[in-house]
């Protein structure tokens, strides 16, 4: 029930904000508490949840059409309540921060976000592939409105390319599930052999590759995360790209055993092209949002070095670090659109520099999570970072090393990028008049920092609550 | 003397009740004072629509077992019955989107008249038996439509999209008439399931006999080929006339043409399965590419509808039990969407008073915001988005493909989908993401007329576009039923 209510409290939601007589503001304040109240329930299925047990907890089925074996089945592995948990949080954030800048045309606006919210809950908890399919296809029809409305001025073409890049990928995912699901003659997660089959593996692969994004299927990362408000990006870069990453770790790799072994390797190799590829475009990248988003490609390659590594230690960093990324990388597009507002730009670091200067919260703000989010020792996504490496140094020396190099990348441009808007001279687009971090703002940034902090004390809250031992239907795990 | 066969008047009430509206309504178009010229029929036909929905829904429920009537002449069968009931919906719909149409006050009766005449004619043609009423169906609903098309004497392009319209139909009814001469020279039989029990083998005059069939019918579905009417026809016609021809036609000529091919060339299947999947991939394709360079927005649609049509016709390839079901899914928030989407077009077209193109679109969603959400779920359920039928129906047709080792039709159908999404999601980026003040649009005389009528048929519309989303299984259930009534 607790699952169902996960995904129910915010479609509910929309429809109440879609339709209830109140004003902008009083419409923000409603979705504001409905994506709060959603956050103490994950925190009471949390409360609740048994994670001695690696079985489905908190699921609910019932029988959708009975002649193809579809059904609404929904619950939660201990591996999906933290991408459960990082969505309401990464989700409530978000949706302060739309209600914080005053979105225009908030009644759609609002609606959009927590119709949003419920879809990604449900990609993650959907335990019948027709069910996770109908989540995933959900997710793009308030993106697509997101960025085309309220996104900025080429907006047009970036909701173009999003979604002739996505709906060509979980096209042919659709095509893998009807297949998969007709060969197995039911479309219960649950109940689902393995298959050996390569097309079939390549079809939910490409679909979650796009949706991560991996080298070389990223080509709607640039402009759909310049475009968005800076909200969306934290949306798309902080949660909907895992759900590409969810899908590799629930559909692709348990019931694939036999094409992943064959693929690993071309795998491991695209992902590590993305991660030293995302970290050298980030390094060039003229604008504080383009450095925050090539890390997500970078950060994408590392995540998959770690699901494909083959053993726990990897699937459990990979997990850390996923929900690691989503808090990082939603703080730093957050902070990219406060700083934004502020000046005027498009966070062009040519304009930018010197906001340091009497603006304490603004740089403590900004150093914490960068800091964080170059790994350094003892902070939680070193902590991730070094369980991935420590796993997929087991499928051969040469991926580990890539990965260790590029954790020197990540120091390099995460610096530079922090640099470049707190330190130097003051930028010519930075006045007097762009003030420091408003309560309203702290109100957003700090609980996303401290849940890094808190992460940083203990990672052990995550990466021991994972995996170990295999979940059902897991024992293909091991390479 | 002649021996005058027994009628089942019960199987025939569906036909018979739009039979009586229509009739009745040529005297309304005589007696009604003009006062009451406008009101009356529409309520009348409406009447029309439920009374022969309601009807055909008893005949399903006691129509268990199929049972031929009038020396096997018609069907009697769920088959029939489930499409009586799916097109009523339609014509019921129909009329609530017709009613705010712009009409010269002396035609209003006529126009309900020959809508209703065309539902009797539908209602008939899906229960026909043989190869004489085959034809008798068609015509009776093709030439009430061919005027319904050119009625609007007063709309550009109205009489020039009825004359295509009649002379490309025309040119359809020919073949298949012809092809069931053919048919019925080589077998001596004029009903379906007896030309089957020939058991005749690969005479090549039936084998021309049947893709005849096959090409008149598909002429009716607008299958590309033979949808070079749909476009012009769909613009021309006012659209109205247009959301009745997109839904209510193409159920009849789809239902029918699964009922002819099942029931009377079972022996024939390895030649028209690939027939009609040749049709089905060529619609796909013609149908997706030519709705990518178009902009009058009633084009798009009925472009849409030739592609729609492929992916129907994919379940008819199938003919599998898993095939028959998808195809009566699919047609539920089919003919839901096309209506709704076409009414919604209506709506913009009666405050601008000008055709629809996606450049004019802009604003709409805002401006109009139920209107606007329901074109945007039209759109997504077209595009086959979950939350709505269409995404069911998709799924349900690629499955019955792949029951039958069509995987090649999945293919194709996938690419189809990937196209489409250009164009629906077209639609509803100029909808939303243009502001109508740098286009300055505005509403031809003062503010936007609200049409009650009219939102009502798009609610019921979205009603079940959506609602076909959860309640599949019991339509499956029904459709399960309905199919178990033919052969394959």
């Amino acid at each position: 029930m607790l699952t169902t209510a996960l995904i129910a409290i915010p479609i509910v939601g929309a429809l109440i904000v879609a339709m209830a007589p109140l004003s902008g503001y009083w419409l923000g304040s409603l979705a504001t508490l409905i994506s709060l109240v959603e956050v103490a329930v994950w925190i009471t299925t949390a409360g609740r949840f048994d994670f001695g047990s690696s079985s489905l907890q908190f699921d609910q089925r019932a029988s959708w059409f009975s002649d193809l074996q579809v059904s609404w089945h929904v619950g939660q592995y201990r591996f999906s309540l933290w991408f459960v948990g990082m969505t309401v949080v990464v989700m409530a954030a978000c949706t302060i921060y739309g209600w914080w800048a005053g979105r225009e045309r908030a009644r759609a606006y609002f609606a959009l976000m927590l119709l949003l919210n419920g879809a990604i809950v449900g990609v993650f908890t959907a335990q019948d592939l027709l069910l996770f399919y109908a989540f995933f296809e959900a997710m793009l029809i308030p993106l697509y409105v997101l960025i085309g409305v309220w996104g900025g001025a080429g907006r047009l073409r970036a909701t173009l390319t999003f979604v002739v890049y996505t709906v060509v990928g979980s096209l042919l995912m659709l095509a893998a599930i009807i297949v998969f699901g007709l060969q197995q003659g039911t479309f219960d997660m649950t109940r689902m052999g393995t298959s050996s089959s390569q097309w079939l593996f390549l079809g939910f692969v490409v679909a979650f590759a796009i949706k991560s994004p991996l080298f070389p299927f990223h080509g709607w990362l640039p402009i759909s995360y310049r475009e968005s408000p800076p909200e969306v990006s934290a949306v798309l870069s902080g949660i909907v790209g895992k759900a590409g990453l969810y899908g590799l770790l629930r559909i692709a790799i348990p019931f694939f055993p036999q094409p992943v072994h064959d693929w690993r390797v071309v795998i491991l190799i695209l992902a590590s092209i993305s991660l030293v590829y995302g970290s050298l475009l980030a390094f060039r990248a003229p604008d504080f949002r383009g450095v925050v988003m090539y890390s997500s490609l970078a950060q994408a390659g590392l995540i998959v070095l770690g699901l494909f590594a083959g053993n726990t230690l990897g699937f459990d960093g990979a997990v850390l670090q996923i929900v690691n990324h989503a808090l990082v990388s939603t703080s730093l597009f957050l902070i990219a659109g406060m700083v934004e507002r502020r000046t005027g730009t498009r966070g062009e670091f040519s304009l930018l520099g010197g906001m340091a200067r009497g603006r304490p919260a603004l740089a403590t703000v900004i150093m914490a999570v960068g800091v964080i989010s170059l790994a350094v020792p003892l902070s939680t996504t070193f902590a991730g970072e070094f369980l991935i490496l420590a796993g997929v140094f087991q499928q051969g020396w040469i991926w580990a090393v890539i990965g260790a190099a590029a954790m020197v990348l990540a120091a390099m441009y995460m610096l530079r990028a922090i640099s470049g808007v707190l330190h130097q001279d003051v930028g010519p687009a930075v006045s007097e008049n762009a003030l420091d971090l408003r309560l309203g703002e702290l109100a957003i940034l700090v609980p996303l920092v401290l849940c890094l902090i808190g992460l940083s004390a203990w990672p052990n809250l995550i990466s021991s609550r994972a995996s170990s031992p295999a979940p059902a239907g897991w024992t293909q795990y091991a390479p | 003397m002649i021996v005058k066969p027994h009628v089942d008047w019960f199987a025939l009430a569906p036909s018979l009740a739009l039979l009586a509206a229509s009739g009745l309504l040529l005297m309304v178009a005589v007696f009604v004072p003009r006062r009451g010229r406008k009101p009356t029929p529409a309520v009348l036909a409406f009447g029309g629509f439920v009374a022969s929905g309601i009807w055909a829904a008893f005949l399903d429920d006691r129509s268990a077992h199929a049972t031929a009537l009038v020396h096997d002449a018609m069907w009697r069968d769920r088959w029939g019955a489930l499409a009586q009931v799916i097109l009523a919906g339609a014509g019921a719909v129909a009329v609530l989107l017709s009613y705010g149409e712009r009409m010269r006050d002396e035609h209003v009766a006529e126009y309900y008249a020959l809508l209703t005449a065309a539902g009797a004619g539908m209602a008939f043609f899906v229960q026909a038996g043989n190869l004489m009423t085959l034809f008798l169906g068609l015509e009776w609903f093709s030439i009430a439509l061919y005027v319904l098309t050119a009625i609007d004497i007063d709309l550009v392009g109205s009489l020039e999209a009825g004359l295509k319209y009649l002379v490309i139909g025309a040119f359809g009814s020919a073949t298949l008439l012809f092809g069931s001469a053919l048919v019925y020279g080589v077998t001596g039989e004029l009903s379906f399931d007896r030309i089957a029990a020939t058991g005749h083998g690969h005479d090549a005059m039936l084998v021309v006999g049947l893709a005849m069939i096959i090409v008149g019918l598909a002429f009716k579905a607008s299958a590309a080929p033979f949808h070079m009417w749909t476009p012009d026809a769909y613009q021309g016609a006012p659209t109205s006339v247009t959301a009745f021809m997109a839904s209510a036609t193409k159920i009849a000529a789809l239902v029918v043409t699964y009922r002819v091919l099942t029931t009377a060339f079972p022996h024939d299947q390895h030649l028209w399965r690939v027939a009609i999947a040749v049709i089905a991939i060529v619609s796909l394709a013609w149908g997706n590419i030519a709705a990518l360079v178009q902009r009058n927005v009633k084009r798009i649609l009925a472009y849409s509808s030739v592609s729609h049509a492929g992916f129907m016709l994919i379940a008819v390839a199938a003919a599998n039990p898993l095939g028959a079901r998808a195809l009566l899914y699919y047609l539920v928030p089919y003919a839901a969407m096309s209506l709704g989407a076409f009414g919604v077009v209506a709506a913009r077209e009666r405050e601008l008073q000008r055709p629809v193109t996606l450049q004019n679109l802009a604003g709409f969603g805002w401006e109009r915001p139920f209107l606007g959400v329901a074109m945007w779920v039209f759109m997504l359920g077209m595009l086959g988005f979950p939350l709505t039928g269409g995404f069911i129906g998709k799924f349900y047709v690629f499955a019955a493909a792949y029951d039958h080792g069509y995987w090649w039709l999945i293919v194709a159908g996938v690419i189809a989908t990937m196209i489409s999404a250009y164009y629906y999601l077209g639609i509803i980026r100029a909808m939303y993401f243009r502001d109508a003040a740098e286009l300055q649009l505005a509403p031809a005389g003062g503010s936007p007329p609200f049409d009650p009528m009219l939102t009502a048929g798009v609610a019921i519309a979205l009603a079940v576009t959506v609602g076909s989303f959860f309640a599949v299984q019991p339509l499956i259930d029904v459709a399960r039923s309905a199919a178990s009534a033919l052969p394959l």
